[in-house]
This record gives structure tokens, sequence and C-alpha cells, in this order.
């Protein structure tokens, strides 16, 4: 009861509110949160909401929890509330003009937000670099074996397409390195440069794509996964042997242009552009072939002709975010690109929930994160993550948010207050 | 003067086609000729190959012989999505119908080959995007609207009862813009009153859209009614040709069909 009526309460708090709610914790995190630590008894400021405080010392679990309630829990809710119906008329206010302007204002809040938290530790910007990275590989691949209905294997050879490619475009052009020697360009040309090499890098993989597709769309069936986990094995293979590149040593020295906004901005244009596909009548049509593609057929559907453009679509996402993946680490090696990556990636988009742009961004910050907060169990971390797995697939075969459409404009609209039942 | 013009060129012609399933011949030496605006019956006993037959012609199968001709267009051996852009809009025996989307994308869907946004439009939400998606809305409302579903647009089709999913399925075809529409027994487990509203809307798209209809069809009663030209087949051969009356008198018939099992 009690349950019922606080989730009536705060079904009518905006987006914006929750947002604003965040930028308070955060903003309260950064100037308090050290005293706070200090009269809590904790080391520092908890990193990652006291995960890994908890499991390491468990003494501190009391001081960790207060922490995350103080900081977090308390002020988020209280100003989401409190604030609701000023928020709600202001957001309502906005969806008067153009909805570009109240989406960028959302954005703008998020962005403010992951820079404020991610501020106090480099290991925070460097979590929330590699989480935004695997919702762009997530989502990519939720095309092909979502959407598609289709089992991909490849992405973690796309990714190292892409990262090979944006990776030796701008080494050899602004960097000094012991492979390719001094920069050709002047360096500070770099960070404008940086797009046209993340989008040589999903160009590439989408080429490599096209490798797969030609043969393997012939038909329907297991076909697709078969050669694209051989093609997998073939790039790493092939990256190993050219010594060009550093062979199975790996190539280093990519300048830092991946900095958090960059990476964020990436991410958000995926997310949108990847929508706005899946939305589309042409998007559609991928679900249409993988319920019945002789249906589909028969109403005008070209379904080869669609099923090819979504595969090399979503093998330049896959490209773009290892590009960005490489420049984050400033170092890539084949090794990253084998199974362990594959199955990661996979138990994201199963997790999360096939056919759904939420599901994918569920999925992909969920385990990113769980991976990073279990980190302290070591080996029993690799118990945890599949057995969570195995009961979602149990209770929910399709993934936690499966076939739910991600329509931005109810996300942000103004929250009315629930309808009193009688 | 468009009249004339129907009866000089048949909307769709076909002669000699046969077909092979390995060793097994299903169908034999078939021809056929519609002219536009006809209804056309097929009727014959369980695999007698008529479900082959419209295969062949919408391009599911590329008949092993013979030649099709749409509006004295050549069409055999083009792809299905080619053939179906050109006029020829079907339904499905056993519901082919999309299980995981709505009645509306269902509709919609079926408008593909006419969208010219391309895959700009589709990326970036161009506005020549928002108004095409727009008009092909409104058709698809229309369309439901002419079967009688259009109150449960946003349902998705799996949930819904067996009649109107029958219905979803012919709005669906309809969107195509078909010359003429094949239709793989569409009454097929339906109730006596199911029945009669789908003979309505067939009458009524016939009417009102001056289509063409070639029905494959069990239950007699029905494609007594609607046609006009009927044929029987058996065994991948056709055995008679006729309008109704003579149908039901032909002994052939009544030896291959009728007589074994009277559904009148």
């Amino acid at each position: 009861m009690i349950f019922k009526k606080l989730r009536n309460s705060f079904s009518q708090v905006p987006l914006l509110g929750w947002l604003l709610g965040a930028v308070i914790a955060v903003l309260l995190e950064r100037y308090l949160g050290d005293g706070l630590a200090d009269v809590l008894g904790l080391p520092k400021i908890p990193v990652l909401f006291g995960f890994l405080i908890m499991l390491k010392k468990p003494l501190l679990i009391p001081s960790a929890l207060i922490f995350v309630l103080l900081i977090y829990a308390l002020p988020i809710s209280g100003v989401a509330r409190l604030s609701a119906p000023f928020i709600n008329r202001l957001v309502a206010w906005l969806f008067k003009f153009p909805t570009i302007i109240s989406v960028v204002l959302h954005l703008g809040f998020l962005y403010a937000i992951l820079h404020l938290w991610s501020d106090v530790s480099a290991y925070r910007v460097l979590t929330l670099k590699l989480t935004m990275i695997a919702i762009m590989v997530t989502l990519s691949l939720n095309v092909v074996n979502g959407y598609m209905g289709e089992f991909s294997c490849s992405h973690p050879g796309f990714m190292a397409l892409g990262a090979y490619a944006a990776s030796v475009f701008t080494v050899v052009l602004f960097a000094k390195d012991r492979l390719f020697g001094s920069a050709i360009l002047p360096s500070a040309l770099g960070p404008y440069m940086f797009p046209v090499a993340l989008i040589i890098g999903g160009l590439v993989a989408s080429l490599g794509a096209l490798a797969i597709a030609i043969p393997s769309f012939r038909t329907r069936g297991d076909y697709l996964a078969i050669i694209s986990l051989a093609f997998m094995f073939i790039v790493k293979s092939m990256i190993e042997n050219l010594e060009v590149v550093g062979g199975p040593r790996g190539l280093s020295s990519q300048p830092d242009y991946a900095s958090l906004p960059t990476v964020f901005l990436w991410t958000v244009a995926c997310v949108w552009i990847i929508n706005n596909f899946v939305r589309s009548t042409f998007g559609k049509a991928l679900c249409a072939v993988r319920d019945d593609e002789m249906a589909a057929n028969a109403m005008t559907v070209n379904t080869r002709q669609t099923k090819i453009v979504a595969f090399l679509f979503s093998a330049f996402w896959a490209g773009v975010a290892g590009g960005l993946f490489a420049h984050v680490l400033r170092y890539v090696n084949p090794g990253t690109f084998g199974l362990q990556k594959l199955a990661e990636v996979l138990a994201m988009v199963y997790f999360g929930g096939l056919n759904s742009v939420y599901g994918s961004i569920v999925g992909a910050v969920s385990l990113s994160m769980l991976g990073e907060a279990l980190r302290p169990l070591e080996i029993f971390k690799w118990i945890i993550i599949p057995l969570l797995l195995i009961l979602v697939m149990i209770y929910r075969p399709t993934g936690l948010i499966a076939f739910k459409e991600f329509d931005v404009k109810k996300l942000i609209e103004p929250k009315h207050e629930p309808e009193k039942e009688v | 003067m468009s009249r004339r013009k129907k009866y000089r060129m048949p909307l769709l012609h076909i002669d000699k086609m046969s077909h092979d399933f390995g060793g097994l011949r299903a169908v034999n030496n078939y021809h056929l000729t519609v002219e536009s605006g006809q209804i056309r019956g097929l009727i014959g006993p369980n695999g007698a190959g008529k479900t082959t037959i419209f295969n062949l012609i919408t391009g599911i199968y590329k008949p092993t012989e013979g030649d099709i001709y749409l509006e004295n267009k050549k069409i055999t051996g083009l792809e299905p999505h080619r053939i179906a852009h050109m006029g020829i809009g079907r339904t499905f025996q056993n519901l082919q119908l999309w299980r995981h989307m709505t009645v509306l994308e269902h509709v919609k869907m079926a408008c593909y080959s006419k969208i010219t946004y391309g895959l700009i439009g589709a990326f970036f939400g161009t506005p020549k995007r928002h108004r095409e998606e727009e008009k092909i809305e409104t058709k698809a409302h229309d369309l439901l609207k002419v079967v009688g579903v259009d109150h449960i647009a946003d349902q998705i089709v799996i949930n819904l009862p067996y009649g109107d999913q029958r219905r979803v399925e012919m709005a669906r075809a309809l969107a195509i813009e078909p010359k003429i529409l094949f239709l793989d027994e569409p009454t097929a487990g339906m109730n006596p009153e199911e029945l009669n509203q789908m003979m309505e809307i067939i009458r009524h798209v016939h009417r009102e859209l001056g289509l063409a209809i070639f029905l494959i069809e069990h239950r007699l009663k029905m494609v007594m009614e609607l046609c006009e030209i009927i044929q029987t087949l058996d065994f991948g051969r056709v055995i008679a040709e006729g309008t109704p009356e003579e149908i039901q008198n032909d002994p052939k018939v009544i030896d291959a069909y009728l007589g074994k099992e009277v559904v009148l």
C-alpha cells in the first residue's frame, strides 16, 4: 500500500525532474563528499556507489549505505518530487517550441551530471567511456540479432577493423610513433579530423561486413552465425600477423582525442540514428523479414537488400565504437577482440532485451556497471553474472525490456497525476 | 477508352505453365487468362496444386516451363517483391502475419516499395520522411476502415481473433495497390457470420477499387456466389473451366471433387 502510494507520487516526476535531482546529488558529492566520507570513516568517496567498498571491506557496509543514502538517494528523490509541479510546467512550456530544444536541454543536463560525477576520479571517467562504447556496440548488434533475427558473431571483428583503421589514420597523421615515424600533419588539426578517423573506421568495418553479407544472406538459417564467427577469427589472426600495425603486440600512442564529451556526442548520435532507422518503414522491414520473410517479400519488401543494408549499417557503428575504444585506451591489440568480447556483447544484447533500443542501453549499462562493481569478488564475478543471465533467460526469454519502442517525446514529456483509482 | 484497352490486353495471361518438384509434376500445362475486373475461382481437392500455382505466379517458385505475363510484361522468374510491386497482391492460406508487429505497421509495411525517402531519410528523420510516413499512415487507416479493423490499429496482430487477422492480411494485400488480388482460402477457419462479412469485403473491394480477384476456396458456397468463371484442378491439371453452373454439373468435377465431399 505504502509502496503503491510512493510509486503514484513519483510517477508524476518528469525526466527533467530526475535529472535535476541527479545534478544536485553530484554537486553535493563534489563539495561535501570528502567531508562526509571522513565522518563516516570511509577512506575516500566511494567511486561506484559504494559497491567496491562494501565487497572489499564488509565492515564498512553501513557507512557506505549511509553515504549513498545521504548523497544520492535522498537528494535525488527529494528534489525530483518537490520540484515536480514546477518542472512539469516548465517542460510543458518547452513543448511549445520544437522538440529539439527540449531534447538538447535534457542532453545538456545528462552530460552535466556525467561530467560532474566522473570528475571525481579518473577511474570513473574510464568506466563511463567504456560503458558508452558498450552501448554503441550493443545497440549495433541488436540491429542484427534483435531486429533482423539473424545471429551475428562478428561484431568484435568489426570493432577490431574500426579500431585499427581509425588508429592507423590518427597515428600516421598526427602522432610520433615507433612504427610509423613522426606526424605528417600538425597535431593541432587532429581533434577536428577525429570524426573522419572514426567514420573511416566504420566504413572499413562495413566493407568487412559486405564480405560476410554476400555469401550468407542468400538463404536464412545458421549460415550467418558460422560465417561471421569465422570472420571474427580471421580478422583477429590477420591483425596478429600484420607486423605493419604491430602484430600481436598491438598498436599504441593513439592521440588523446576521445574525451568524455566526444564519446558522449558519438553515443548520442549512434542512439539517435539507430533509433530513427529502426522506427522507419525501412527498419520495420527488418522485423517483417525476421517474422516471415516470404510474406515480406510478397508485400514488396526487397528482403535481401534490406538485410544487407542493415548488416552494413550495424557493422558501421561497431567500427565507430571500435575506433573510440582504441582512442579511449590509447592502446589496442588483437587479443582484445576475441571470444570474450563476443560473449560480453552478446550477453548485453540478450540481457537488456531484443528488438529494443531501451533494452540495449539498459543491458550495456547494467552489465558494464555490474562487471565493475563485482570486480573485488574476482573469480566469483564470473559465476554471478552468468547466473543472472540464466535467470533472465528463464523468466524473460527475450530480455529485460524487449520489443519496446524508444520514443524520445514520450520520455521527456510532462507527467500528470495518475488517475485516481475508485 | 479504358474499357476497350482492357479487352484487347488481358490483365494476367499464363500459357502452358508446368512445374516439377523433383520428379513430381505438380502443375501440368496450366493456362489462365484474367481480364481486369474479373473474379476468378480455383477449386480442387487437397493437394491438387492450387497453392503451388499461386506461388508460381507470385514468384516464390520459378516455373519449369511456360511464361507468365502481367499486362503483356513477362514476369516469369522475377523476384516476388518485384512482382508484387508490379501489381499482384496476395494473402496466404495459413496467415503469414508478422507476429511482433501492430495492425497498422502491417499495412504500412506493404507500402515499402512506394517509399522514396531512402536511407538518408531513415537515418536522420528528414521532413520528407515525416511527410511520407504520414501519408502512408493515412492510407493504411483508410484501408483498415475498408476491412473494418481500424479500431484495433495499434494492437499486436498476434493477439487478435482469427477473423480479424484475416482482415488484416486482406488490408495488407490491398496496400500494395494491386491490379489483381490473389486470395488463398480467405475464409478458412471462419464461422458463417465471419464468412458473410468476408464475402461482403471481397465484393466491396471488387466494386470500389475495380480489382480483379483470383481466389482459391474450399467452401463452394463462396466460390459459386462470387466467381464469374471457375477452374477445377486435379493432380495439377485443369479438368474443367466454366461458369459456376457449368462446373456444378460437370461430371468430371463431380467425380474429382464434389462426388466425395459436398459442402454446399
